[in-house]
């Protein structure tokens, strides 16, 4: 397993499934508010459903079934705002989310920016966005455990040296999200998750052992991999890192692997957000217009393609998503914004307000990724003769306020053209002003298995750290 | 408002429960024949207020309540939850977690020993009830105190969040403890500017304290100071350099090495399963003999120190690692079972959402007999680093990172020019057997950590003294030397 260890970030509730019409509940709450002397009020209410099964070693070994719900309320009187939140729906615990909001937003300070978007820019996609299929619930208990072994069985027979396994699973989700204000919008939506993975463990003779996985998830049952596919896929990830060495320090080209090539996409999204960017806590603040990467990156961001894992009909302050060209021929032609930062900004939002339960709405993606070239993966490393393959980062090691960039990372050495052995315990580093420029190919194997995503791509210029 | 200072009866008092209806669902939860069944009431109530461009912008306020089930047969474990306690939702949640097992009904749960509970963290006012105005002081002091301590200080953003988690454990061993756990913490993040310059820095800290920490012992302006302190102290950083080379980390913080080279291999969940780089090593020597590292929940005031873990055990001090020989594992109720050890009392969860599994509280290596300055001294080609973001760790190869926030170069045995942030690079299971000094000054860090691990985080606390690692992997761009290979 790897550890996303020590951070300081903090969380949100996640939310069941009640037959309670929660637009009203959410309208109800919004005309409370203004009713208590709110000058603008805004209330979102989430509910999900999980299910999760995890097979280890051919045996069942959790099964974790629920659902939750939760309600949050923003409340402004006149330029101060507070919010607050719930997962007590009775009549005492809404009163009571609500009487503390309303007291809260005495104690903040008027913010000549803030405020809900105005009545005119709201608004929501129509017609059938496909983000929701009943079918990831309609396997019955035995099947979904049985795609769990499946996976993990797949991966256990591929190769001999597949010893053991951290597990084989299988999960499904569904959320719907309710957003109501005080400008008379109110809209729902609804969406479902499956997903099948297996993550296999292999062992030298020398004990020395190797984990990796693979995964498939989609909105709806048909479009998930069989997870045969996905045992194999896992196991030939994980045998390959077996042997796995340092090497000597040296600046040599690094092909990213599409499983970390999306984390260069998200650097530039912290970067070109507009809470970064009023802020001057990025590097790229600033540089609208101007030429922030080389000429073959092309970067868009796009909340509204059917079925997409960004999709949404509207965002966290109830404005129709769009899509946003973020990066043309490496010229920066519009940040991410919500209404607060493009306010600040003195620019248009587009459409990125992600809403949690309590607090400020932040900046999220839609469907954000970058362009695909024509070159297959294998053309593009065929063209190094000394290189790194990075299939794997570890700790953060970005500063976007400097650009500096280094991180943990393991992989395989590209030697005359092709994979050779794995590598680990080695660095990458280099700075994110230089490194945008240095993405000196694109390959075309563009797979959206997030809401971000990216194809392999070649850097040079950075600096692979080691003996 | 209703104060909540006797930490028992809490739910009793505001839902009614009784011990009655903890049995009849335990009964439920044992109804298809689990072997073990618990349930974990939880009643959070949360606070956060955030100063940005020197207002106060954003302030919330939150509760969240719950009951998890969790039915244990044999190593299988059903797991429901429920945001509604009355009786019937948390019945189906115990019917639901209950289809685990398959077997007939076992015998009727009757009766819970209670737990003589410690008091680590005695508040008499939990900091979420207090008074908003002065939490709204502290973050309005903060962002006071960062702006004046230099004039290139441009941004600052101070934030201050507390909660109070309310708990009740019982389970079909007998196990019924209760608690009641404050949290609070500070930070301040500070961004400087200069012509074409930036830099970052970020402080903060807390623990299981009440509001008045913030006002005596550590105080906004303390945080506000070492935050732009360090944010100067990075526009003048240099390249860091590339490649392996003797590294010094500081006393407090850096102690992040410990928590993601060893810490996590050693939860017992990977060593049942075998997952673990360091499986098997038990009586094995993993460090140099000048390193004793111990996991320890019962720090008053600490951060990751609790009074019972989240499966209603007493937490305890586990010795890991003595004079350089592995001890021994973190465990919680199933593996302590299955492996047939004790129980270490660390099996903690993120929410009632969550199943619990094995966890650290404070990690951190015992002083040693090194001063400071000598281990300084003794390097003739280095990095010191005193101040680190995160780290993370592959517990199968062993492999973990740790990133520097705040470093220096050492050069014939002194500290010269800072470098920018870099990320360090090592193997778990031998990283601590190059440690070749162990400071005097053992510190633990000012109560920041959060330990994410299978999507569940938990508050933890890390800490060592200034040690000396003779070889470690430094991840900065700069040639190590100039006969170095770059190609």
């Amino acid at each position: 397993m790897i550890i996303n260890s020590m951070s300081s970030t903090d969380l949100e509730t996640p939310s069941p499934k009640l037959e309670t019409n929660l637009r009203e509940v959410a309208q109800d709450i919004v005309a409370r508010a203004m009713k208590g002397g709110a000058t603008a009020a805004e209330c979102v209410v989430r509910e999900g459903d999980e299910f999760s099964t995890l097979v280890r070693l051919g045996q069942v070994e959790t099964l974790k079934e629920s659902g939750s719900r939760s309600i949050g309320v923003r409340v402004f009187f006149g330029q101060r705002a507070a919010s607050t939140y719930s997962s007590d729906f009775s009549r005492q615990g809404l009163d009571r989310m609500l009487k503390s909001a309303l007291e809260l937003a005495k104690i903040t300070s008027e913010d000549p920016y803030g405020g809900i978007p105005p009545a005119d820019q709201l608004g929501q996609l129509q017609g059938n966005l496909d983000l929701y299929h009943d079918d990831v619930y309609s396997l019955p208990g035995a099947d979904r455990i049985d795609y769990a072994r499946r996976a993990e069985k797949a991966a256990l027979d591929f190769d001999a040296r597949i010893k053991n396994s951290e597990g084989g699973s299988f999960d499904a989700a569904t959320g719907h999200k309710v957003l109501a204000n005080s400008h008379g919008f109110v809209g729902d939506f609804s969406r479902s998750y499956c997903s099948v993975a297996a993550v296999p463990i292999a062992q030298n003779d020398d004990g020395a052992m190797q984990r990796d996985y693979w995964y498939s998830v989609a909105r709806t049952l048909k479009k998930l991999d069989p997870p045969e596919k996905v045992g194999k896929v896992a196991a030939e990830r994980t045998i390959r890192r077996l042997g796995a060495k340092k090497v000597k320090t040296a600046r040599v080209p690094i092909v990213f692997d599409p499983m970390v090539s999306t984390s260069i996409l998200e650097h530039i999204f912290e970067g070109i957000n507009g809470d970064s960017v009023y802020r001057g806590a990025s590097f790229l603040a600033g540089k609208l217009g101007q030429k922030i990467a080389g000429d073959n990156v092309n970067v868009v961001d796009d909340g509204t393609i059917p079925g997409g894992f960004g999709t949404s009909p509207f965002d966290g302050e109830g404005i129709a998503t769009r899509r946003t060209v973020v990066i043309e021929n490496g010229v920066l032609k519009s940040y991410l914004l919500n209404t607060y930062t493009a306010k600040k900004l003195g620019l248009q939002t587009t459409a990125n307000a992600a809403r949690g339960l309590a607090g400020t709405p932040g900046i999220g993606p839609g469907n954000y990724f970058l362009q695909p070239g024509s070159r297959s993966p294998k053309e593009l490393i065929a063209g190094i003769k000394e290189g790194l393959y990075v299939t794997e980062f570890l700790g953060q090691g970005v500063n976007l306020v400097t650009g500096d960039y280094s991180r943990g990372a393991s992989g395989l050495w590209i030697s005359g053209g092709e994979l050779t052995y794995p590598v680990e315990e080695i660095t990458v580093a280099g700075n994110l002003k230089d490194l945008f420029f240095n993405i000196s190919e694109i390959a075309n194997d563009l797979e959206f298995r997030g809401s971000v995503a990216a194809p392999t791509v070649r850097i040079d210029g950075l600096t692979v750290g080691g003996e | 408002m209703e104060k909540i200072i006797d930490k028992s009866r809490f739910f009793f008092e505001h839902y009614g429960l009784t011990e009655h209806d903890l049995e009849r669902y335990l009964a439920a939860a044992l109804s298809a024949g689990g072997d073990y069944a618990d349930l974990y009431f939880e009643y959070l109530s949360s606070t956060s207020l955030m100063v940005d461009e020197s207002m106060v912008k954003s302030a919330s306020q939150g509760i969240s309540a719950g009951c998890g089930v969790r039915v244990v047969s044999g190593e299988r474990t059903g797991y429901a939850y429920t945001d509604d306690l009355s009786s019937d939702r948390i019945l189906h949640a115990a019917r639901t977690a209950a289809l685990i097992a398959s077997a007939p009904a076992k015998a009727k749960v009757a009766g819970f020993q209670k737990s003589q509970a410690r008091s680590l963290y005695p508040v008499t006012l939990p900091s979420v009830d207090a008074e908003i105005s002065a939490k709204v002081e502290l973050v309005m002091r903060a962002d006071k105190a960062a702006r004046a301590y230099d004039p290139r200080i441009k941004e600052v953003r101070a934030s201050y969040g507390d909660e109070l988690r309310n708990i009740l454990v019982v389970a079909s061993d007998g196990t019924f403890a209760e608690d009641s756990q404050p949290l609070a913490r500070m930070n301040v993040s500070c961004i400087a500017k200069t012509d074409g310059n930036s830099a970052r820095g970020s402080s903060g800290g807390g623990g299981r304290v009440a509001l008045d920490f913030f006002f005596g012992e550590k105080t906004p302006e303390y945080f506000a100071k070492e935050s732009a302190r360090q944010a100067i102290l990075q526009l003048d950083a240099r390249e860091a350099p590339a490649g392996e080379m003797e590294v010094v980390l500081g006393p407090g913080w850096p102690g992040v090495l410990l928590h993601e080279a060893v810490g996590h291999g050693l939860e017992a969940d990977f060593n049942r399963k075998k997952t673990s780089a360091f499986a098997g090593l038990v009586g094995k020597r993993v460090a140099s003999e000048k390193c004793t590292v111990v996991d320890n929940g019962t720090m008053p005031w600490r951060r990751g120190s609790l009074n019972v873990d989240d499966e209603g055990n007493s937490t305890q001090e586990t010795v890991l690692i003595e004079n350089g020989i592995l001890k021994g594992y973190l465990s919680d109720k199933l593996s302590a079972r299955l492996m047939g050890m004790a129980n270490t009392g660390n099996g903690r969860r993120e929410s009632y959402e969550h199943i619990p599994m094995p966890r650290m509280t404070n990690t951190y290596m015992l002083a040693g007999e090194d001063n400071p300055e000598d281990i300084i001294r003794s390097v003739k080609h280095g990095v010191y680093a005193v101040n680190f973001g995160g780290g993370q760790v592959d517990i199968t190869n062993g492999k973990f990172v740790f990133s520097a926030s705040e470093a220096y170069m050492i050069e014939d045995g002194q500290i010269t020019a800072p470098i920018n942030g870099a990320t360090l690079i090592g193997n778990g299971p031998d990283v601590l057997t190059r440690v070749s000094m162990v400071g005097s000054d053992l510190k633990l860090d000012e109560g920041v950590g959060t330990c994410g691990k299978d999507g569940q985080a938990v508050p933890v606390g890390v800490g060592i003294p200034t040690l000396k690692i003779d070889r470690l992997t430094v991840g900065g761009t700069a040639r190590k030397d100039p006969g170095g290979f770059m190609q």
